[in-house]
């Protein structure tokens, strides 16, 4: 079968390898109809992640039908379509029946792996480095998809893939992001980052009531993407984000910040941005954490922060002192996207919201790697690439 | 204790590598050696060499096991100190002898250390680890308490095979051959714990004690597991465990993964990256995460 493969740093390509093959009794393999290239697959091309390796197997966001499922898995059959969470859970764990499903206790091999950089280890996640499983991604024709009794949703109408597609991750990841923000009537909720999970992290808070969502980048095509949601936006290398969120609350801060960028972020100042870039070139940290320090900085007293962009392992200059003596609480997490799928389907099924308004870019998936392209160097407005098989 | 006598010893070196390198003139001065030319080099050369086992004594997890290199370097500069107070008379041989007398102290509390050590190492290797399986206490005790179940979770076992009265026949894989043995099991409380051991005289010496308690909030189980094995039992298990990459207390950790996936989720949950399940050699060379094909 064809599939996206990591071949090095800055290097993704189409490669044939070998059909998935059932390794344990609840798998089910599906066939690909739609997958989609995440902010979060950036980092794995561009290094940032620790232990991905040459012939892994890229995508964590993808659909399609099921074609064959292990004597294990009861609740499918061959022919359904199915949207596949990214985390893998088992279901029977005590995080699963918390409904913690990224932090599922059985579904990391590698657990040991994982435990060595972060203490304990969350769950597997498909094409997401060795740290996280080791499990080949989306990007194919074909995946072995494990626990398919338990994360696999069934789409049982005719809703178009575009439109369900993104309940494998940034729909729910953008709703996660705004239900940590712990929404009251009349607040206002600012997030970093608009890119297509912050985009959906925008629509979300309006969605669980929030009064204004503030939406900060520096693409003018992706801000204008948020600002269809009803957010405001703010350039960042126009204004200064902190002083303009003040102007905009009255001088308090907004209520909620939530990070969409994650480790890779930009800073306007080039000396700033150096320091970080710097360091990070010299693995002395793994981030480059200037949406996170500044959501915190611009937080009101007491708020939330809610951090959904990805981080892989250290960060530098962290305004602890902030977070303590305001009283801020941080929240942060790989979305339990299995908790999220049934409410967030009968939301798009109810018409209250279409999530494919993110999508830029539609190409076959042997075209990935121009996707990729597109989509890191932000050229031909690129906002979100569905590949197609 | 030892590691922390070790630890001061490496205080030392560092304190004596300093002020050799700072004031090398000082320092040949004190053992009555300023007179010989290239005294000042040799000094020098000492105290890097101090340096270096304040390093290696100061920067490790396990110091003692280097107190053995500064017992070579205490050889050495007795063998120095002592030709020097041979060869010279009067303060000069004085002072020689005074720093030969310091040396041989030092030499002393470094073999002492290195002493307690040694016997720190012929002392069994003990192994623990726990883990909580979100399962009621009775079936996970009934699991293990089948002892042919355990190498469905334990990789390294081939088989074990009951015997009746509660003896049991294991075998694992070895790095050449097969290891043997016949375990008895000595305590066992019904859902509480299970205590073995391997019966003596018949191969690997070993003992194992797991015990089961009710997870906080009756939440599931805590298993608790310590493994000794013994003299000759160590060096094969860790000679084993070497082979197979894995360290004894790592083995026993991703034992302990395996048999919650099996209790949990029903089997050893594999991945493309680590076909095998959790295994601590697979997780340095991974598999890369595509499909296995013909190889799997």
């Amino acid at each position: 079968m064809k599939a996206i493969v990591w071949t090095g740093r800055n290097s993704v390509e189409v490669q044939n390898v070998p059909d998935p093959a059932m390794l344990n009794a609840r798998d089910a393999i599906v066939r690909v109809t739609s997958t989609a290239i995440c902010g979060s697959d950036l980092h794995l091309v561009d290094g940032y992640i620790p232990t991905v390796k040459k012939g892994d197997i890229l995508g964590h966001e993808f659909m399609g039908e099921v074609v064959e499922v292990g004597p294990g898995v009861r609740n499918l059959r061959p022919g359904d379509r199915v949207v596949v969470p990214f985390p893998i859970a088992c279901g029977a764990c005590f995080a699963c029946e918390a409904e913690l499903y990224s932090l599922c206790e059985n579904s990391n091999p590698n657990a040991g792996m994982a435990e060595k950089l972060m203490g304990h280890s969350p769950a597997g996640i498909f094409g997401y480095s060795h740290m996280l499983g080791g499990y080949p991604g989306g990007q194919a024709e074909y995946v072995r998809v494990p626990f398919a009794d338990v994360g696999p949703i069934k789409i049982e109408d005719d809703l178009p893939d575009d439109k369900v597609l993104f309940l494998s991750d940034i729909f729910p990841t953008g709703f996660m992001g705004a239900e940590m923000c712990d929404i009251k009537p009349g607040q206002t909720i600012a997030i970093w980052g608009a890119g297509p999970v912050g985009q959906l992290a925008a629509a979300s808070a309006f969605l669980l009531g929030a009064d204004r969502v503030i939406v900060i980048d520096r693409f003018p095509y992706r801000l204008k993407r948020a600002q269809r949601t009803g957010a405001e936006v703010l350039d960042y290398e126009e204004v200064n984000v902190l002083d303009a969120l003040r102007d905009m609350t009255g001088g308090r801060g907004p209520d909620a910040c939530i990070d969409a960028v994650g480790m890779e972020a930009h800073h306007p100042t080039p000396a700033m941005y150096a320091y970080d870039r710097g360091k990070q070139a010299a693995r002395l940290e793994t981030e480059r954490p200037y949406a996170l320090r500044e959501a915190i900085m611009a937080c009101r007293n007491g708020g939330v922060v809610s951090v959904i962009g990805v981080y892989g392992g250290f960060i530098d200059k962290f305004p602890m002192g902030t977070v303590m003596n305001r009283s801020l609480t941080l929240r942060a997490g790989q979305c339990h996207v299995q908790r999220y799928m049934r409410p967030l389907l009968d939301r798009i099924r109810a018409g209250e919201i279409d999530p494919s308004f993110v999508i830029s870019h539609r190409m076959p998936l042997s075209e990935a790697p121009r996707g990729f392209e597109l989509f890191k160097n932000k050229q031909d407005d690129c906002n979100k690439v569905v590949l197609m098989t | 204790m030892t590691d922390r006598f070790a630890r001061a010893l490496g205080w030392t070196s560092l304190a004596l590598g300093t002020a050799q390198l700072a004031a090398p003139r000082a320092v040949t001065r004190l053992c009555g050696v300023d007179d010989a030319p290239g005294a000042k080099t040799i000094t020098r050369l000492v105290g890097g060499r101090e340096l270096l086992h304040g390093a290696l004594l100061l920067g490790g997890k396990t110091p003692a096991q280097w107190t053995w290199t500064r017992m070579a370097g205490d050889a050495m500069d007795l063998g120095l100190l002592g030709k020097a107070a041979a060869a010279r008379t009067g303060f000069r041989r004085r002072r020689a002898l005074f720093a030969f007398g310091a040396v041989a102290g030092i030499a002393a509390l470094d073999a002492t250390c290195a002493g307690l050590r040694t016997r720190k190492a012929r002392s069994p290797l003990q192994v623990r680890a726990s883990i909580t399986i979100n399962k009621p206490r009775a079936e996970v005790y009934r699991f293990w308490r089948d002892l042919e179940n355990l190498p469905t979770f334990m990789t390294h076992l081939e088989s074990v095979r009951t015997l009746g009265g509660g003896r049991s026949r294991w075998r694992a894989k070895g790095p050449v051959v097969d290891l043997e043995w016949e375990a008895e099991i000595i305590d066992e409380r019904a859902g509480d714990l299970i205590a073995w051991r391997s019966v003596p005289g018949r191969g690997v010496r070993n003992a194992g004690l797991v015990s089961f308690t009710d997870g906080p909030a009756g939440r599931g189980t805590v298993v608790d597991v310590s493994l000794e094995y013994g003299m000759r039992g160590r060096k094969l298990a860790a000679a084993v465990a070497r082979m197979l990459g894995e360290h004894p207390e790592q083995q026993v950790r991703d034992d302990l993964r395996r048999f919650k996936q099996v209790m949990e989720t029903g089997e050893v949950v594999r991945s493309e990256g680590s076909p095998e399940g959790h295994r601590a050699l697979r997780q340095l060379h991974q598999h890369p995460a595509q499909p296995i094909g013909a190889r799997a």
